[in-house]
């Protein structure tokens, strides 16, 4: 149905909107971004209620390309999910922007326009070309309202990017032909596509042009340089936005893309991916404990975190598939309050490192309570949702790959580490600063995150509810591979 | 009349021109330069004489007009920007002119 | 009254969040009514509860509240299972719990925290109801995490202080590090009976292969170990006593420390079926209690003597349990709650009357400054070193004899169990002496402390139970089977009273004030104070490593060849940048030499 592409349309319009009412009414930017995001949300919910719903405009005749879209449950979470980090994301930083903040309000709602596009996607060309335009924005959001070093942060984070999307490209063309090769037409459609049946050979090194340009983005150790420094460098809002759903694009990559089209080359190539997944989960944690920067520990915490995603998506269990949408929905949450307070605190007192910081509890302890729940769900306190996420990630991929697992679960000790570590240097142990007490703008979004945290640790339904389509079709198609 | 086989005018042309390519490159004084260039245009427009008499056709001596107002022409707008040159920066050495590198 | 066994955790966590969202907005009376109150609540219904349950014959009770966890092909319910050994354990918590609360109350009256304090100490005993109360592994698991969770709030409660920040840290991680031979446990019971349905997995005919039966258990073992301070996870639990006194006697003598032996109470049919493990429970059990009450013997801080003590007596408890004397270890759990909860509590008491100091050897002659704490502090001892008559008495008595008999565990085990029981007697005493006899080390005087009733009233249950506590008959028919009461020689059954009375003479003689008594300071003194080098063994060989590790890799060395990269790049560009010179002759020979070479390489070719 038409009203699928608004999903698209309608940030970029309201976007150019707040820019240019921005100009004449100072301070009127975020509002009409945080209502159009709620409108958006609100649209996009009773877009997806209804059954899957698609989109198809011819595009590129000439090559068979279509302007496809594809809203099914998965999507729905997601785009979600995107639209209400990106409503948390402008209220974190309501009086932080200073300098062109109609601009910012602007490429906010592209990043949003971008990130929507890549989730709705069903034709593989719109989807790279969502992929790389998601791109822009954020870096401009790094570029120009970023910290000390975000000249090299963006620079860094645009380059890896472009490199692997580079590797997806060639995939993507030779996938194309490949289906020429068999059909007689080219075809870049994703439906289509998954009818294809290509050779051993040639499945592993397209799975492994895909496979690169998501672990990119997962990241995934040796690929997760990009992240520390954008992390870190990135305006709050930028954060939220990176850590909380630009992350979740390469996990839904995979979900996507790499797993339902080429399902034995996966599962061949399954024991080096879990297995770097685990390596990036120990040294995602090792790395944390490390650091003396607030956004810097948390950065690397994401990548221990998504180091769980890789190794749940290749188990190929169903246990570990609903592990997989859990820890993405909770590691969206939980990493962008974490960022939030990370952005409160640095607004506060101008500096992101440990040793600045002590004590706040004293002076902050609204702050201080918050700040603890989030550090405990990421460090995955049963009755929150990360907690689920990991449990079934390990009891899936388990019955796969016990001994990667197994190594795996010494996160739950790494994470205590580093979470306590955290915690215990910035609010506990004698005052070291004073800081202000959360305003109420901030209380609200920040007990909102909690509710959204606890609800989701005890009643996960819905998430798995709106992933079951994805998660039996993926079953399926390696059923038919490997009965 | 002894003719004289073309190859030597052939020659001959490949030594004006040479002489003129190396004026071109060794030498640092603009109006040096662009004196160098004009032998090579003249070695061009020689061969061409040339090769309009080994195929007893006018076309060689028509060519070779052209040539000679396009070099006319050539001098005419190098010798401007000479004087600019001059007066820019004070002397004619090529050398001088680097300021696009890097 | 079964169907409002949800309340009994429900009051405490209510009251946990209405504390929490009210910070700073309640009067302190209300503030404690409600803490208090919501404990008493909950321990009135857990008797009521408890009375119909005895009445209807004690069958097993379940009752789901909601779906949890829709796990693919093995839905989890947040359900709450009720029979014997957890209602024992409720009435434990709630009871005990609730006396604790109260003390606390009047203990933490003056700090300006003492709201949150009712947060965490609410919150904790939801998480404990939770975790004895859950009919899967995974509730138990959240039980399990939030006891964590809470004891390290509340170790580290007056956190202006950086070493009660340390100290909860390493509490919380040492347990964790059992949390994950725990989860690791759960992740092979769940791919061998598919389910982590407690009932499910205890009650399975599935064939399982003992090997992985065996690690899953041992596992489970680990985790109890980390919880319930045991070898070799111990380390955390004297370093635990930097929290508020009630703290120490809620959670690290009554009720989270046990939940290790819990754990292995309730899933005893999987231990029992594998060969070996009991015995590995019932030696760690003892080489802790001995262990622990070497250290006991060095200390000088009041409450890490208890905190020694403690350790030591849940030693007995997995002795209990690895000599299938399962209902004696609990008995000997639930005496123990109450004797070393009141002991925690007159601790307290003498700590907030010396002006918050804890080194017994400032203290001494308190039988002539305070007769009724100096009472209450012999009644806890004696049932402590399970003086004949007192509840300790019984349930000691219980487990060695068990000992001594059972084939998984055996005389060797016994004679370290009365060992363990002369070590017991001898620091037990030499607290007393040091505490109650002899000249007074300071100089405060009475008046400085007001007694209020509130200190009073809530140990006089425990003082009571303490003393006749062994008469309450356990009924564990349904759990563990019928109880079997092993006939022993005379000589066997009294040897542990006959080396209480030796310890006793030997600290008499050896630590009786007659003058004023100083800490012994030799190597020997330091290293059993010390944790008989556990803390020194660690640090090397684990925080020192991970510490280092951290510092040298802070700029991450992955990171490395990405600034290779870039520097590889940079200085190919400076080289190749140096024949854009800008002289326009270097180009025109660069252009001709190309055509020369290209004219050249063509006709060579041709």
């Amino acid at each position: 149905m038409v009203a699928l592409s608004f999903l698209i349309w309608i940030p970029l319009i309201l976007g150019a909107c707040a820019w240019a009412s921005e100009k004449k009414f100072s301070g009127s930017g975020n509002w009409i971004t945080l209502i159009s995001l709620f409108g958006l949300l609100i649209f996009s919910i009773y877009l997806g209620s209804g059954a899957t719903s698609s989109l198809s405009w011819e595009w590129f005749a000439r090559f068979n390309i279509h302007f496809a879209l594809l809203f099914d449950g998965l999507a729905l979470l997601l785009v979600t999910l995107t639209i209400a980090l990106a409503m948390l994301a402008v209220m974190v930083s309501w009086n932080d922007i200073e300098k062109h903040r109609g601009f910012f309000h602007f490429n906010l709602m592209f990043s949003v326009a971008g990130i929507i596009g890549v989730f709705l996607a069903a034709d593989l060309f719109l989807f790279f070309l969502f992929w790389e335009v998601m791109l822009l924005p954020m870096t401009a959001l790094i570029l120009i309202w970023g910290h000390e070093g975000r000249r090299y942060a963006a620079l860094k984070f645009f380059i890896f990017t472009q490199v692997s999307s580079l590797l997806m490209l060639v995939a993507i063309i030779a996938l194309a032909l490949h289906h020429q090769s068999q059909t007689g037409e080219l075809s870049f459609n994703l439906g289509e596509l998954q009818q294809l049946v290509i050779p051993e050979n040639m499945q592993f090194w397209l799975m492994l042009g895909f496979f690169i340009a998501f672990a990119v983005k997962l990241p995934m150790v040796p690929f997760h340089s990009w992240l520390p420094d954008a992390h870190t460098q990135a305006p709050t809002a930028g954060s939220v936005l990176l850590a909380g759903i630009l992350l979740k694009t390469g996990a839904y990559g995979l979900i996507r893309i790499v797993l339902p089209l080429f399902p034995s080359a996966t599962m061949e190539f399954a024991p080096v991916a879990v297995t770097l997944g685990v390596v990036s989960i120990i040294y995602g944690a090792v790395m944390a404990y490390s650091q003396t920067d607030f956004k810097r520990l948390v950065a690397y915490s994401s990548i221990s975190h998504m180091g769980f995603v890789l190794l749940a998506l290749f188990s190929w269990h169903e246990v570990a598939l609903q592990g997989a949408i859990l820890t993405i929905v909770a590691h969206g949450i939980s990493s962008a309050a974490l960022f939030s307070m990370a952005g409160m605190i640095q607004h506060r007192i101008h500096s992101r490192e440990l040793g600045k910081m002590g004590g706040m509890w004293a002076s902050a302890p609204k702050m201080a309570t918050v700040t603890l729940i989030f550090v405990m769900a990421g460090i995955g306190m049963p009755g929150m949702a990360n907690f689920n996420g990991e449990l079934l990630t390990l009891l899936g991929s388990y019955q796969q790959f016990p001994v990667q697992t197994i190594v795996a679960s010494l996160a739950i000790i790494g994470s205590a580490i580093y979470g306590l570590h955290l915690f215990q240097r910035a609010f506990q142990g004698p005052p070291n600063v004073d800081v202000v007490d959360l305003h109420m703008r901030e209380l609200v979004f920040t007990s909102l995150l909690v509710v959204a945290l606890i609800y989701f640790g005890l009643q996960p339904h819905i998430v798995l509810e709106l992933s079951s389509e994805t998660i039996s079709s993926l079953l399926q198609t390696a059923g038919e591979v490997r009965p | 009349m002894m003719s004289v086989p073309i190859e030597h005018g052939f020659v001959l042309v490949a030594l004006l021109w040479a002489i003129g390519l190396v004026g071109l490159l060794s030498r640092k004084n603009t109006l040096f330069m662009l004196m160098s260039m004009e032998i090579m245009l003249n070695a061009g427009a020689l061969a061409f004489i040339l090769a309009g008499s080994l195929w007893q056709q006018a076309d060689g001596q028509v060519i070779y007009i052209l040539i000679l107002s396009i070099a006319a022409a050539e001098v005419g707008l190098g010798l401007a920007l000479l004087i600019r040159l001059r007066q820019h920066i004070g002397d004619l050495n090529i050398d001088k002119l680097d300021e696009m590198k890097g | 009254m079964h169907d409002l066994l949800f309340l009994v955790p429900l009051f405490p966590l209510v009251s946990s969040i209405v504390l929490l969202l009210l910070a700073g907005r309640l009067s302190p009376m209300l503030v404690a009514l409600l803490g208090v109150g919501s404990m008493g609540l909950a321990a009135i219904l857990t008797l009521l509860i408890g009375i119909e349950f005895m009445d209807m014959g004690g069958e097993s009770f379940q009752q789901v509240l909601f779906n949890w966890l829709p796990i693919a092909g093995a839905s989890l319910n947040f359900g709450l299972h009720l029979d014997q050994l957890s209602l024992v354990m409720m009435g434990v918590i709630t009871g005990v719990g609730w006396m604790i609360h109260w003390y606390a109350a009047a203990y933490m009256f003056g700090d300006k925290d003492v709201q949150r304090f009712f947060v965490y100490m609410n919150l904790f005993v939801f998480a404990m109801l939770m975790l004895v109360l859950g009919d899967s592994l995974v509730l138990l698991y959240l039980g399990w995490e939030g006891v964590g969770l809470c004891s390290f709030l509340l170790i580290g409660f007056w956190q202006h202080k950086a070493d009660n920040v340390v100290a909860a840290k390493k509490a919380f991680i040492v347990t964790r590090v059992g949390d994950t031979a725990m989860m690791i446990g759960l992740l092979i019971l769940f791919s061998e009976f598919g389910s982590l349905h407690i009932n499910t997995i205890v009650e399975s005919t599935v064939q399982v292969s003992q090997s992985n039966l065996w690690l899953a258990c041992i596992l489970l073992v680990g985790g109890a170990v980390g919880k319930s301070a045991q070898l070799p996870l111990q380390t955390w639990l004297p370093d635990a006593m930097a929290g508020p006194t009630p703290v120490s006697a809620l959670i690290h003598a009554a009720t989270m420390v046990t939940a290790g032996v819990y754990l292995i109470a309730r899933m005893h049919p999987l231990f029992l079926q594998v060969e070996g493990i009991l015995n590995i429970v019932a030696w760690i059990g003892a080489l802790t209690l001995v262990l622990a009450g070497i250290a006991a013997l060095a200390q000088s801080d009041i409450k890490r003597i208890l905190a020694y003590s403690t350790m030591s007596q849940i030693g007995y408890m997995f002795l209990g349990l690895g000599a299938l004397a399962f209902d004696a270890a609990i008995f000997h759990l639930m005496t123990h709650a109450f004797f070393k909860a009141l002991l925690f509590l007159t601790a307290g008491s003498i700590i907030l009357k010396m002006h918050h100091q804890q080194d017994i050897f400032k203290m001494g002659g308190l039988f002539r400054s305070l007769p009724l704490t100096s009472t209450f502090l012999l009644i806890g001892l004696l049932a402590l070193v399970a003086f004949p008559g007192s509840s300790g008495f019984f349930s000691k008595e219980a487990i060695l004899a068990a000992t001594y008999e059972a084939h998984t565990a055996g005389p060797t085990l016994w004679w370290i169990g009365v060992l363990g029981a002369f070590l017991t007697s001898l620091y037990s005493f030499r607290l007393l002496f040091i505490v109650c006899f002899g000249p007074a080390n300071h100089d405060l005087k009475e008046a400085d402390y007001k007694p209020s009733s509130q200190f009073v009233v809530p140990l006089l249950p425990l003082v009571t139970l303490a003393v006749i506590g062994g008469f309450i008959s356990l009924d564990f028919s349904l759990v563990f089977g019928p109880a079997h009461h092993p006939h022993l020689p005379l000589w066997i059954e009294w040897m542990p009273v006959a080396v209480a009375l030796v310890g006793f003479i030997l600290a008499w003689v050896l630590y009786f004030p007659r003058r004023s008594m100083q800490p012994s300071d030799g190597v020997i003194s330091r290293f059993c104070r010390d944790g008989l080098g556990f803390d020194w063994l660690y640090e090397r060989l684990f925080s020192k490593p991970l510490q280092l590790f951290a510092r040298i890799n802070k700029s991450d060395v992955i990171d490395h060849f990405y600034h290779f990269v870039g520097w590889f790049n940079f200085s190919l560009n400076e080289i190749l940048v140096i024949s854009q010179n800008g002289k326009l002759r270097w180009y025109l020979f660069g252009t001709l030499a190309g055509c020369a070479l290209m004219l050249g390489g063509l006709l060579w070719w041709r």
